[in-house]
This record gives C-alpha cells, sequence and structure tokens, in this order.
C-alpha cells in the first residue's frame, strides 16, 4: 500500500491531486545552480540597496547603548510606576518574532509538512538574528551593565546564589537554551549544503571556509542514517523548547499580581501570538527574496498560501485571547481588573495603542479566510506589515498599559519614550536585516539537499514517464 | 595504495536496486553517497538504525540531573534562600521545573550534535574519495556507490565485473595516498 499498489479489490486507490512543491519540474542540478547562484553570482544592486542602510541603522544600537551604559539608565524613559518599557516590549517582540522560525523547522517537520523545506533555512536564521535582537535589551536593562554577570548561575561575593523561583532566571535559561538550540539546528541542516557549495567553489579560501565548516560530508548513506536520526531528535527537542520558551517569557508577567498580567491564558495566548507575529516576518523576509532572486518555482504560491493560513488561524487565537482576557475581567467581578481593561480601551493613558492592535492582529488578518487574498501578493505583504506592527503594540499594550496605571491613582503616570530607546530600537531593525542581507550573501538562502530530497524523483521507486511524454501512473508515484 | 571503487548511478532507484544486489553479495564495506537522504535506504543497504537516540537520552538525563542538583543545592542546601514567602524546601520542586527542562533539552540538543559528529566520524578535513574529480557531484545532483579494498570480498577484478553487470558508470579506482 505505502509503494501506492492497488488495493485489495484490484483497483488503484482514489487520491487528491496534490500540488507539486517544485515547479517546472526542475532537476537536482536546477536547484542546485539556482541556490547557489545567489552566493556565487555578484549581487544585485537591490542587495547593496538594502544593505548599506540596514548596516548604517544598525550602528544606531551601540550608539544607543554606550549612552545608555556610560550615563545610566536615566536616560530613558522608564520611570515609576513604568519600570520596564520599551526594552521589555522590544525584548518580547523580537524573541516572538523568532518562534515563526523553530515552527517551521520542528514542528512542520515532524507533522511532515514537506513545504517547509523551501522555507525552514532563511526562517531558522531569521530566528537567530531575532533573538540576537531581543538578547540586547534584557541585558542592558539591567542598569548596571557590568553587574549583568548576576543573570548567570554564580554566586555573588557573599554567597548568596541566584533566586531560582523566579520567572526572570527561568527566562535566562529558557532564552540561551532557545538560542544555543537554535544555532545548532541551523547548523546541522546547513552541512549538507556547505558541502555543496565547496564542491563548486573556485577559489581557495572559499574552498577552505566551506570545506572546514562543511566537517569532510560526503553524503554517505551511513552518515545520513546518523544525520537524519540527530535532526527528527533536534526536531522533537525543539518542539517542546520553542512551546516552553514564550511560555516562560509570558510567566514574567502572569506570575505577578499586576491587573492585567495576572492571567493564566498568558502561556498559550503568547505562543500564539509569538508563530502568528514570526510567520507575518517570514513572509515580509520571503518575498522579497523570492522576488530578487526569482526563486518563484521554489516558493510557490502554495507556500504563501499555507502560512496565509497559518497567520489567519492564530491570528483567530489571537482574537480569541483578547475577547477572552476582556470577558474574564468582566465575569472575575475584580474590580481592579475591570479597571485595568477600562483603562487599556477606553479611559487610560493609550487607548489608540489597544485599537490599533486589535485591527492591525484580529481584523486585518481575517481577509486570508479568502482565496484571492492569500494569492495576492500586495495583500499579503500588506497583511503583514499590519501584523508586524501590530504585534509590537501588543506588547506594548500588555506591559506599559497595565503598569502605568495599576492599583492607586495616586501612583500612576504616564511613560514616553525617549530618544535614546527610540534610536536602540530602530538600531535593532537595522540589524536584523543587515544580518539577513550577509546571510544571503554567504549562506544557501534554501535548504537545497531538503528540496532536492521532496522531488518525486527523488523516491526510490519511482519510474520515469513513459517515452512517450505521458505523465507516470499513479500507482507509480508514491504519495 | 588503492582506496577502492567509485562508481556512479543515473537515479535515486538505480542506486537503490545496486544497493540491494551489493548487500545481498556479502559486502561490508561499503557505502552510497548522494545529495540527500535517500528514503528506505538503510534496508536497501543491511544498515541498522541510528544508535543515537542512546546517547542522547543518557545526555538528556544529565541535565534534568544538572537542573535539580544545581537548584536544590543552591537555594535549599547551601544557603537556604527564602523569597516570596516560599520557602526552601523539596516542596519548592515545581519552582525548579522550567530550569529543569531547559537544561534537559539543552543537553540532550549538545548530545545530538557531538554524538552524531562522533557516530559520522566527523570532522575531518580529508578522504581518499575527494581526489576523485568526479565525486564532486555527489552534493549536486549525482548518485555514487564506493566500496572499500579492506572488504574481504573486494577484487579488482571480480568487484569491477559485478559493478558493470549492476549498470554502474565511471567506474574508477581511487588512489590512498600513503601517509594516510
Amino acid at each position: 500500500m505505502a509503494n501506492g499498489t492497488t488495493t485489495a479489490d484490484g483497483t488503484a486507490p482514489a487520491r487528491m491531486e496534490r500540488e507539486e512543491l517544485v515547479l517546472n519540474k526542475r532537476s537536482y542540478n536546477w536547484i542546485t545552480e539556482r541556490i547557489c547562484g545567489v552566493i556565487e553570482e555578484p549581487q544585485p544592486f537591490i542587495w547593496w540597496l538594502l544593505f548599506i542602510p540596514s548596516a548604517l541603522i544598525a550602528t544606531l544600537v551601540p550608539i544607543g547603548l554606550i549612552i545608555l551604559i556610560s550615563t545610566g539608565v536615566g536616560v530613558w524613559g522608564n520611570n515609576h510606576p513604568v519600570g520596564w518599557g520599551w526594552a521589555i516590549t522590544n525584548f518580547v517582540f523580537w524573541i516572538g518574532i523568532g518562534h515563526a522560525g523553530t515552527l517551521i523547522s520542528a514542528i512542520l517537520f515532524l507533522t511532515r509538512q514537506k513545504w517547509r523545506t523551501s522555507i525552514n533555512r532563511a526562517s531558522e536564521a531569521m530566528t537567530l538574528f531575532a533573538v540576537m535582537c531581543a538578547g540586547i535589551f534584557p541585558a542592558v536593562h539591567v542598569g548596571r551593565f557590568w553587574m549583568v554577570w548576576f543573570l548567570a548561575p554564580v554566586p555573588n561575593a557573599n554567597g548568596i546564589w541566584q533566586n531560582f523561583k523566579s520567572a526572570l532566571l527561568w527566562d535566562v535559561f529558557a532564552v540561551s537554551t532557545y538560542f544555543t538550540v537554535s544555532v545548532i539546528f541551523w547548523y546541522l541542516g546547513l552541512v549538507p549544503d556547505l558541502a555543496t557549495i565547496r564542491d563548486r567553489a573556485t577559489s581557495k579560501i572559499k574552498k577552505f571556509s566551506y570545506g572546514l565548516f562543511a566537517l569532510g560530508w560526503r553524503g554517505g548513506n551511513r552518515h545520513w542514517n546518523h544525520y537524519e536520526m540527530a535532526y527528527l531528535l533536534l526536531a522533537a527537542l525543539s518542539t517542546p523548547l520553542v512551546l516552553s520558551v514564550h511560555s516562560i517569557v509570558s510567566f514574567d508577567f502572569a506570575t505577578s499580581t499586576v491587573p492585567g498580567w495576572h492571567t493564566t491564558i498568558f502561556p498559550p495566548y503568547f505562543v500564539a501570538g509569538a508563530i502568528f507575529g514570526g510567520f507575518a516576518m517570514v513572509l515580509t523576509l520571503m518575498i522579497p527574496v523570492r522576488r530578487i532572486y526569482n526563486l518563484y518555482d521554489l516558493i510557490t504560491p502554495k507556500h504563501i498560501d499555507n502560512m496565509a493560513k497559518i497567520i489567519c488561524f492564530t491570528g483567530s487565537i489571537v482574537g480569541y485571547a483578547y475577547l477572552m482576557e476582556l470577558f474574564i475581567a468582566w465575569y472575575g467581578g475584580n474590580k481592579y481588573e475591570i479597571a485595568a481593561f477600562r483603562n487599556r480601551m477606553f479611559t487610560g493613558y493609550y487607548p489608540w495603542a489597544y485599537w490599533c492592535m486589535m485591527f492591525c492582529n484580529v481584523v486585518a488578518p481575517q481577509i486570508f479566510w479568502f482565496k484571492w487574498a492569500r494569492h495576492n501578493i500586495v495583500v499579503v505583504m500588506t497583511v503583514c506589515m499590519f501584523v508586524n506592527i501590530g504585534m509590537w503594540f501588543e506588547r506594548f499594550v500588555i506591559f506599559v498599559t497595565s503598569i502605568a496605571q495599576d492599583w492607586m491613582p495616586g501612583a500612576w503616570d504616564k511613560y514616553h519614550p525617549t530618544w535614546v530607546e527610540q534610536i536602540t530600537f530602530l538600531g535593532t531593525f537595522g540589524f536584523f536585516l543587515m544580518m539577513f542581507m550577509l546571510f544571503i550573501r554567504f549562506f544557501p538562502v534554501i535548504a537545497m539537499s531538503e528540496v532536492k530530497g521532496i522531488l518525486p524523483q527523488s523516491d526510490p521507486h519511482y519510474h520515469e514517464p513513459n517515452s512517450d511524454g505521458a505523465e507516470p501512473q499513479p500507482e507509480e508515484v508514491k504519495a | 595504495m588503492i582506496y577502492g571503487y567509485l562508481c556512479e548511478f543515473p537515479s535515486a532507484s538505480a542506486l537503490y536496486s545496486a544497493a540491494e544486489k551489493v548487500r545481498d553479495a556479502g559486502f561490508r564495506k561499503w557505502d552510497v553517497h548522494s545529495p540527500f537522504p535517500i528514503h528506505g535506504m538503510n534496508e536497501a543497504m543491511g544498515v541498522k538504525r541510528s544508535i543515537l537516540p542512546w546517547f542522547v537520552f543518557f545526555g538528556g538525563s544529565t541535565g534534568t540531573l544538572t537542573g535539580f542538583t544545581l537548584q536544590y543545592f543552591t537555594q535549599v542546601a547551601l544557603y537556604p534562600t527564602i523569597v516570596q514567602a516560599k520557602p526552601a524546601n523539596i516542596f519548592t520542586i515545581p519552582a525548579f521545573f522550567p530550569v529543569i527542562f531547559e537544561l534537559t533539552i539543552l543537553f540532550s540538543a549538545f548530545t545530538s550534535l557531538f554524538g552524531c559528529l562522533a557516530l559520522m566520524g566527523l570532522p575531518r578535513l580529508n578522504h581518499p574519495l575527494f581526489t576523485s574529480k568526479s565525486f564532486k557531484k555527489f552534493s549536486d545532483d549525482g548518485f555514487f556507490l564506493s566500496l572499500e579494498r579492506r572488504d574481504e570480498k573486494f577484487d579488482r577484478e571480480k568487484t569491477r565485473a559485478f559493478l558493470e553487470e549492476m549498470g554502474a558508470t565511471n567506474i574508477e579506482l581511487v588512489e590512498e595516498s600513503d601517509s594516510a
């Protein structure tokens, strides 16, 4: 049955036509040439047009941080009661973006979604860069940066250890593990493709450097055997990891008693939101890459359609969570909770942020219920931009509005970011884009070995179409 | 010194059926090289399932123990830390779960990577197969089979005839430098 043989009564099993994941029946060599070509040929003008400005904007990060560290955390707009302002908002925003990469590489791998192969490499890279951006903020927001080693599990001068019962320390472990495991997963996936570049390299430096990182890969099946097992294990490890990371991030808030934060719905709500925002960022990056490097046969409308569906689905989960928060605030009867949500929506300092979030995250993605919208690149890009903005506002709304107006009106204060915070955040976008452009320049943007593995002719039981050019019969093709 | 034979097959399915024949002929020191993992090739070659999960199980367990010991000893045994009105004893273990979990994953991931490399015998800087010019195609669209001289059944003439009979092309004798 598995080999597409006939059923007991002798008829061919009924099956639905599957959309091809690589269009125009491309050969292995075509895939190698096209993807290695991105690295080997001179970069198009638009690459420089994106790279140089983003590298310049990235310099705002060190500038902002030098001002912060040399002067003190007072250069930020944080006040009492808003001790956590943009720093935590940006941290959660960036770490959330990373989650789509791990979802695509791990969860879609375990569920055997073959379409992931065209987008997993770039989204894993995106994960790494997003987590790097995220890591900047908690490291510097401690105020006295030279004390940042207090985060690590080492006793201080008085022999006192960190408080392992604190959600903030869990966060340190979760985020650093997430980054490390993502690097391992990404690198292991790269090894066969680095070998491809090594074998095509013409210059000695290229041959040496790619060869070094390709580890002497020979594509032997005795190696693939262990390699595939390692990949499977890493996928199985990353799946609970990715769910745990954003759950633990949400514990930073959910384990407190602040109205608007003290909610049991946070872990699943944050995870869904992270995947939602991450997929929007994957599309934001991959649609231009597909166009600039002419990868239309590899990243097909089917891929964009699938990702749009996931955005629609997770966006609806996020919308449900927003409404459930409101319902529980009312149903729970806690007047502080009710007041927190009334402030958030109508009477507080930032109701505009709440409605911006509502529109961007809940209303905008609903258009993806329609097929024409999922197949229209302009619509897809527009919605993704809304989601990118909306997910940042979601974090801002949750974190800042809840503490700006918490218990006693006498303690309330409005928070506004200073220019130092603004340039630092802007700089992280430059850094993110700069790293992504460098990734495109030096690494295969699509996992060649994985895409080759899903072609129909890669099946050992595949037979060539008949000499008259007819399509292979259904019973000869394995689903 | 001869390393062995290297030959090419036109497709994944041709390589698959060749692998079945080599397996049935009783060769032991041989391998197939392909640009992607071929589904079912382990059975065709008679290669056993990877034992990597065992490594990872013990690696992960080490992580679990590390997470528990790190937190129990520092919070309860060495310096009882009472914060947030939570007592410092074994019953506070639920608060230790997140770090235990993360360290389990971290240690397992490292074991997966390094265990996999150890089982593959990589990294290595060179290999006799890389002296072959045509072998470079394995990472693009070539399907290769390599048979080592060290195999007991290896015979210069007979093995070559055997490979030819299976429809292998580009059969070449790979040299091994004497220093290796």
